[in-house]
């Protein structure tokens, strides 16, 4: 019917006989290829390049390989995620840990190679790891959650065989290693693209990965697109079942809607919530909780009321919780209040024991030094204002109720991370940190602890500060663990910085894909997808 | 024919000190904006020891004056800096990004044209009778009618519900490869590799842009044809023609639209420019990548150099355009020469 049928059926038929020019096309429509839209823009394809956006991430997980990855696992919904608590070989064959924890010993899988063909030797690995923690930026800060901050930590023994020496023992280090950031780069290739300006050769892989990874970048248009080509000889895994998959870049969401019900692409990544509701039922739509991430208000402990324990309770009681879980979130994800009295277990995000109770908001702001109210800017930034608006709209009526006066002030998005995150000079905001790591106590870490970036609210409580470091680096099976954890529940609960109103959701529509993981990163891991029948 | 020359060079030599204008304002606003950029590229994690890193790499810790003479020398070298979120040098991005711009433009503009003058003629000719009117519908409409919301209807009716036009994909579906480029004009390149084929996917992927563009520019001009062609009809020297007995498509075409010829030339600069810079919208409803959407995003990421850069390139032709429109006065009514005053 649509006239594109018939043009494949052109560019197929034509495709034996005439150029180059058409072998594209009569490839793009084989049944090994997908084709997924998304409205962020891919700006690098080297992750460890300032500026490079999280969009680009994607790059790092498909096209290049890390020593480790993480397991899969079948959520309550029938959702694929990855799976924290098993970690998996990719690159790395096989791994030890010395007896003090402070050695970190991997073999690596002889038979890798990289895309043309050399061998992946533990010397990669090192380049890639001194990379990772001298160029700066976001790379080094992630691989110092580890406890990886210095080039002599990383050690090649023999070509198989690469050591990590840690300061102290920690629990994050192995898992820090399945994050995106350190993946190996073919070493041989970047120094003969490196200039004395440019010992890392960023100027080349930010254009020209060089890895070992499941997929190879056939074409970059930037701006525009990305299209993957399968590495049929990848070791770090399952060979991918698509030999293509190109991901198309359409900024406007009404757009993207109309393409994935059409059925012209295949996949539509993080889609508004809005949507993935009214998609749900007739597309394939999964919505992931992000792990570790919840999206909150908090309270900023340089503002005067907001010291006094009686307003952070009535603020919390005043909260419309159900109201903007649905109008914000359309009821993607999952509720944060509501939640059991007692502590048991050391799940995070957890709900918190607060519902929407007017009387006793009144009654906590009556017994506050402020029971006549005052009046407070709340922040939102104006590029999360999806569901910054609606919340902080909610937010406003219901203070109002109990006689605080929130003016909305919307902050462009280049002013809110130095506003809210380095300054944290907002009285009340509106907060959305995401752990990779998904262990409570490295949320705890960033988010509760003084002088840490997500601690927008300058919380600042010496208890707080011991537990997170006793339990930062403790095996999560250690008897000690469990109940420190809780007791850092039962502060946040008690003292309230800030106040989790929902775990936010990872929507993607599917319309002939499957296979689909999500990955913490919250973006498209390439490699399980399949195409299926619509 | 050597005075017209240097009439020509005189007016060029005037757009420097514009230009140098253009420069200093658009460097001192992108700094004078709200926005760190040195916050924004450090990344999600980044601390305040990564975004001082950040702020040194990026040459943000100099004094002002001294950044401002950096740009300005390299600028005088062709080099327009380096766009921070893109990695690339600013005049790549703009090569590749502008054509993009143009392309949709100018076919938006001929359409229009096509459509609005003998549109307004007609409407100025017959005044009062059913073609007035439905110009009043069309002016209205195409000016009331926000291009977001065109482009989104189109897609809806012609894409989602009938399957008539193609995905609204950008400047060519992934089916195809882009021609080899030569002016990056796919249209124009397609056609010198001879692929006509890839013409005619250009061609249909610029179909339902152009005709959003078009409707949102149809107004401006189609107005000003009616009302300069009223004011042409109603003149003395049309009457005078009219009295010698001269036919009526003289009268019309060879007096009157002549004549009336100069606001709506003048009308099709402006909006010209206006669009180019101002089609944001429906880029990001249509995937195109052209130069607006490039522009907003530098302004959000505080990407100076980008910014810079766009500001300068849509200056510089600006200029241009203006220099054109004078120069094709001169054509239309050749009682506007080039004298030096």
């Amino acid at each position: 019917m649509t006239t594109r049928r018939t043009l494949l059926k052109t560019a197929a038929a034509s495709a034996a006989t005439l150029p180059f020019l058409r072998v594209l096309p009569a490839r793009a429509q084989a049944e090994g290829s997908l084709v997924v839209v998304t409205g962020q823009t891919i700006n690098s394809l080297d992750l460890h390049r300032t500026g490079t956006n999280r969009a680009s991430y994607q790059v790092a997980v498909n096209c290049y390989d890390r020593l480790l990855t993480f397991g899969t696992k079948t959520l309550p919904s029938g959702e694929l995620s990855f799976d924290y608590s098993d970690i998996q070989p990719e690159l790395a064959e096989s791994w030890e840990v010395s007896d003090d924890g402070l050695v970190l010993t991997f073999k690596i899988k002889p038979e890798a190679r990289f895309w043309d063909g050399s061998k992946v030797t533990a010397q990669d690995v090192k380049w890639s790891f001194d990379r990772a923690v001298s160029v700066g930026g976001f790379p080094t800060v992630q691989m110092a959650a580890g406890g990886m901050t210095r080039t002599d930590q990383f050690e090649a023994l023999d070509e198989e065989t690469f050591a990590v020496t840690l300061d102290q023992p920690s629990k994050l280090a192995l898992p820090d290693l399945a994050v995106p950031v350190p993946f190996v780069i073919n070493s041989a290739v970047a120094k003969a693209n490196a200039t004395e300006d440019d010992p890392w050769a960023m100027e080349y892989l930010h254009t020209t990965p060089a890895g070992s990874g499941a997929f190879k970048v056939a074409r970059w248009d930037q701006g525009q697109q990305l299209v993957y080509e399968r590495n049929d000889e990848w070791v770090g895994g399952t060979v991918p079942a698509l030999s293509r998959v190109i991901v198309r870049e359409v900024p406007s969401q009404a757009t993207r809607r109309a393409l994935i019900e059409r059925g012209d692409v295949q996949m539509s990544f993080d889609i508004p919530d809005r949507d993935a509701a009214e998609l749900d039922g007739r597309l394939k739509v999964n919505s992931t909780p992000i792990a570790n991430c919840m999206h909150c208000v908090a309270l900023n402990t340089n503002f005067e009321p907001f010291r006094d324990p009686d307003v952070r309770k009535a603020v919390a009681y005043a909260i419309p919780y159900a109201d903007i879980f649905q109008t914000a979130a359309y009821g993607r994800g999952r509720p944060l209040w509501d939640g059991a009295e007692t502590i048991e277990g050391t799940q995070w995000p957890r709900p918190f024991p607060y519902t929407t109770d007017l009387a006793k908001a009144r009654e906590h702001m009556a017994s506050s030094g402020f029971p006549d109210g005052f009046d407070v800017p709340l922040s939102i930034s104006l590029d999360l204002a999806d569901w910054m608006e609606p919340t902080a709209l909610l937010l406003q009526e219901a203070l109002a109720e109990i006689g605080i006066n929130a003016a909305i002030d919307k902050i462009p998005g280049a002013n809110w991370r130095t506003q809210a995150l380095v300054e944290k000079s907002l009285p009340l905001h509106l907060e959305n940190f995401g752990g990779w790591l998904d262990t409570p106590d490295y949320y705890f870490f960033w988010a509760y602890v003084e002088g840490n970036l997500f601690n927008s609210s300058n919380y600042g409580n010496p208890e707080v500060e011991t537990l997170v470091s006793e339990t930062l680096h403790m095996p999560m099976d250690d008897p000690a663990y469990g109940e420190k954890i809780r007791r850092l529940f039962e502060i946040a609960i008690e003292d309230l910085p800030r106040i989790p109103l929902y775990q936010p959701a990872l929507n993607v529509a599917m319309n002939g894909a499957a296979g689909y993981e999500f990955w913490f990163h919250r973006q498209l891991d390439a490699r399980p997808l399949e195409r299926v029948s619509a | 024919m050597s005075s017209q020359a240097k009439a020509i060079s005189l007016r060029i030599a005037q757009t420097i000190p514009v230009l140098l204008g253009v420069v200093i304002i658009s460097f001192v606003l992108t700094r004078a904006l709200p926005g760190d950029p040195a916050a924004y590229f450090a990344g999600v994690m980044a601390d305040a020891n990564s975004i001082e890193a950040t702020r040194e790499a990026l040459g943000l810790d100099k004094p002002m004056i001294q950044q401002f003479f950096l740009y300005v020398g390299d600028m005088l070298q062709g080099d327009l800096g380096r766009s921070i979120s893109t990695g690339r040098p600013v005049a790549t991005d703009l090569a590749e990004r502008l054509p993009a711009s143009l392309e949709l433009t100018l076919t938006a503009l001929v359409l229009s044209c096509l459509i609005a003058v003998p549109l307004g003629i007609w409407a100025a000719v017959r005044q009062g009778s059913w073609v007035d009117h439905l110009c009043r519908v069309l002016v209205t409409a195409g000016v009331s009618l926000p291009t977001f919301f065109t482009g989104v209807l189109l897609i809806y009716v012609f894409y989602y519900l009938l399957g008539w036009a193609p995905s609204p994909l950008g400047r060519l579906d992934f089916l195809y490869l882009s021609p080899p480029r030569v002016t990056g004009f796919y249209l124009i390149d397609s056609l010198l590799a001879r692929d006509m084929e890839v013409f005619f996917a250009s061609l249909r992927q610029l179909a339902l842009p152009g005709i959003t563009l078009g409707l949102f520019t149809l107004a401006p001009i189609a107005r000003m044809t009616r009302a300069a062609m009223l004011t042409a009809l109603s003149s003395d020297y049309l009457r005078t023609a009219r009295a010698a007995g001269l036919g009526p498509r003289k009268v019309l075409y060879g007096y009157a639209f002549r004549n009336a010829l100069l606001p709506v030339v003048t009308t099709l600069g402006m909006v010209f420019s206006f669009v180019l810079g101002a089609n944001v919208l429906v880029e990001k409803v249509f995937a195109w990548p052209g130069i607006g959407s490039y522009a907003v995003e530098a302004l959000v990421a505080s990407d100076y150099a980008a910014v810079q850069g766009f500001v300068l390139a849509m200056a510089l032709l600006f200029v241009f355009l203006n220099l054109l429109i004078d120069l094709s006065y001169a054509l239309i009514d050749p009682r506007i020469g080039f004298t030096e005053k």
